[in-house]
């Protein structure tokens, strides 16, 4: 029986992270995401679960706790905003590179450099072109909706698990502040120390105790043996792509225009297509829920049935050349989209369709704001 | 009485311990790293808590401690292992976690993750290696690196004008009232290594009774990167280095020693 | 008070030649030897096996534990 409740995104991640039986928690306070470990610390979760949350004294360090609980078998969390997870990248390239299941969380800010505190999906390239040093990838969640940022969440631990890889949840300030109803699900119990060490025997690191000693380690001196390394981290993003890609498709079967677009941009753009499908315009949205693996044949065969395809993004253009690469050319493929914290509106999206994609005209604004970069 | 009468199992009385592996030390001859791991291991295999032993290695010479620790152990990025071990410590509060790091891993890039872990009086043991110059990379300037030494980047002497004076971090964390047990020991000869075997065995103990953090520094020695023999590295390091950082206990059972 | 007498047994493979174990043997039994190992190291050897008293201060500096030493007591 899952309980109803209205919450912030922020916190229904923190309080599906104590459900989902989280071992541990490791933050530090940065806008727009502050109320995850604010909430954590208010529900003191080692009273109801024993889940242990602290906060560090920087991300770096916050990652790095990730990283050693992780290495012991234990369920971790971390969360942060743009900024924050640049620090992180390092330790997110050693969670790869050392095989380590673990949850990050990127509740998005306007960039780069201090940016803003508002909404942006601008951490796009960061989250799905590595970010981190080295040939490694991150499986990419991007919840929609509060619901989402909460059921996400368990989600993201059985994958990272499932790989012995580290899992990224990328939302944005506006999913992370906006107030939801949301269905908690029913509190996981978490693993005893016993069940972690029989069921992650052969890696973690809890004790050298009637086997050979397990390290946990990214470093291969040997060119053949990091190689081998890679290879390994390839296969498991292959595995991923053939069985854990997700995506959503919204009124697609007759659409002769495609909108893509992701979290909070999807939502935007929905309206969009509503709007447009009144004004007679064959609109559809693909929505993907896996930014990493990403939709590209779902995208391949939509390109034979649309004329156009806008991709609707918070940013200065990142996905689109995802859409470009999934699509080959067939179609024309163009962006559109607010950025530095300003989210577009949904009669917004659909002129952009109008004019760049169905009159391939160039974009004029009427409204008084200032038009973005083109 | 012939050698080989004496040398017989029953008349052991010293050996290498089973809790080091058989690979060979990748450390250069007579450096202090190989001498600090195995009386770590000789402690952790006396107290009889192998099971419930975890370390932490850095990024630096000793980054293949795992390699030669026959334990369970993590590798931490460079300068994070207290922040790793934190967590393990955290998650994981009747295993016994600790990091072994050197000057440039504690006292350069970690220098945060240092501070905090002492501060939050983690329930860990430190153990940190001194030998104030960054040996993997081949013998640059480190914190802990004494005024005029020469190394790859201070070819002519560190300079207290441009670089600042060598860090003391032992004493900075030593006043941090989470940290139970200051020591500053070193490896170099059978007196100073059986002292340094003592400091790691009572950190441990500390650790076993939840006193808080242990911090062990090492003074050592690096022959390579001071550019001496071994032994002649060992009094250099007896005239120098143990002046600006003197042996001995700083703190003991929670209260500064005068 | 009965006699002992000591010896040490030296892993030749193990050994580098750092000579740390030299200065800290009060009875200066411990040589380098001529011949070097496959590592090309000059390795510890007993130069004076009788004067040794199996004290194991070489062992416990020795960085690569190469020493292992042995004691027995010897009717006086």
């Amino acid at each position: 029986m899952s309980e109803l409740k209205l919450m912030k995104g922020n916190e229904a991640l923190a309080e599906a992270a104590i459900r989902a039986g989280a071992d541990a928690y490791f933050g530090y306070p940065i806008t727009p995401q502050s109320e995850v470990i604010e909430y954590l610390m208010t529900e003191q979760p080692e009273k109801r679960t024993g889940m242990v949350v602290l906060q560090a004294e920087s991300e770096i360090a916050a990652i790095n706790m990730v990283y050693g609980a992780a290495s012991t078998g234990k369920k971790v969390m971390t969360s942060s905003s743009s900024p924050g997870i640049s620090l992180k990248l390092e330790g997110i390239s050693y969670l790869a590179g050392a095989e380590l299941p673990a949850v990050i969380v990127n509740v998005v800010r306007g960039g780069p450099g201090l940016g803003t505190i508002q909404p942006s999906q601008a951490d796009y390239f960061q989250s799905v072109k590595g970010g981190g040093h080295g040939d490694y990838k991150l499986y990419v969640l991007a919840p929609a909706s509060v619901q989402e940022m909460s059921d996400f969440v368990e989600d993201a631990f059985n994958i990272a698990f499932k790989y012995r890889a580290p899992v990224l949840i990328l939302s944005d300030g506006l999913i992370g502040q906006m107030m939801e109803k949301v269905n908690l699900k029913d509190q996981l119990p978490r693993l005893t120390n016993d069940e972690i060490i029989e069921k992650y025997d052969s890696w973690a690191v809890t004790g050298r105790k009637n086997r050979r000693r397990n390290i946990i380690t990214s470093l291969d001196l040997q060119s053949e043996k990091m190689e081998a390394r890679v290879h390994r981290l390839m296969k498991k993003y292959e595995q991923m792509e053939k069985e854990d890609l997700r995506y959503e498709k919204i009124l697609c079967d007759d659409a002769e225009y495609l909108i893509v677009a992701y979290g909070s941009s999807a939502r935007i753009s929905q309206k969009a297509v509503e709007l447009a499908r009144k004004k007679g315009i064959k609109a559809g949205l693909l929505r993907p829920i896996t930014l990493f693996p990403y939709p590209k044949q779902p995208l391949f065969e939509l390109a034979d049935q649309v004329k156009g395809i806008l991709s609707v993004e918070l940013n200065a253009g990142q996905m689109v050349e995802d859409v470009k690469l999934s699509v080959e050319h067939k179609v024309p493929v163009e962006h559109f989209g607010r950025t530095g914290g300003i989210i577009h509106t949904p009669e917004e999206v659909l002129e952009a369709l109008e004019q760049k994609i169905i009159k391939n005209g160039n974009l004029r604004y009427h409204t008084t704001r200032e038009s973005s970069i083109l | 009485m012939e050698i080989l009468d004496i040398i017989q199992p029953e008349n052991q009385v010293f050996c290498k311990t089973k809790l080091m592996t058989d690979t060979a030390l990748s450390y250069c001859p007579g450096c202090g790293h190989g001498t600090a791991h195995n009386l770590t291991m000789e402690v952790i295999d006396e107290m009889g808590i192998l099971e419930d032993t975890i370390g932490v290695a850095p990024v630096g010479c000793s980054v293949l401690a795992y390699d030669f620790m026959n334990i369970d152990m993590t590798q931490a990025a460079h300068g994070r292992a207290p922040a790793v071990a934190t967590a393990i410590a955290r998650t994981w509060p009747e295993k016994y976690v600790f990091t072994y790091q050197g000057d440039g891993d504690l006292a350069a890039i970690g220098t945060a993750e240092t501070i905090h872990a002492c501060n939050r009086g983690e329930n860990i043991v430190i153990i940190f290696v001194n030998n104030g110059i960054y040996g993997m990379t081949g013998g640059q300037m480190a914190p802990t690196t004494l005024e005029g030494m020469i190394s790859s980047t201070s070819p002519y002497g560190r300079e207290i004008k441009s670089m600042g004076s060598p860090l003391k971090i032992t004493e900075l964390v030593a006043n941090l009232p989470g940290v139970y047990y200051v020591t500053r020991q070193s490896v170099h000869t059978h007196k100073h290594a059986r002292k340094a075997k003592k400091a790691i065995q009572k950190a441990f103990e500390n650790t076993r009774l939840k006193q808080g953090l242990s911090f062990i520094e090492i003074v050592s020695n690096c022959n390579s990167g001071w550019k001496m023999t071994p032994n002649e590295s060992n009094i250099w390091m007896e005239e120098n280095m143990f002046k600006y950082f003197p042996l001995g206990d700083i703190k003991v059972d929670g209260k500064l020693k005068q | 008070m009965a006699k002992v007498q000591g010896a040490i047994a030296v892993d030749t493979e193990a050994c580098k030649g750092c000579e740390v174990c030299i200065p800290v043997c009060a009875e200066n039994v411990i040589g380098m030897s001529t011949d070097v190992n496959r590592k090309g190291y000059h390795y510890a050897y007993m130069k004076n096996p009788e004067a040794c008293t199996g004290c194991t201060n070489c062992g416990i500096v020795c960085p690569d534990r190469a020493i292992a030493v042995y004691r027995v007591k010897v009717s006086a």
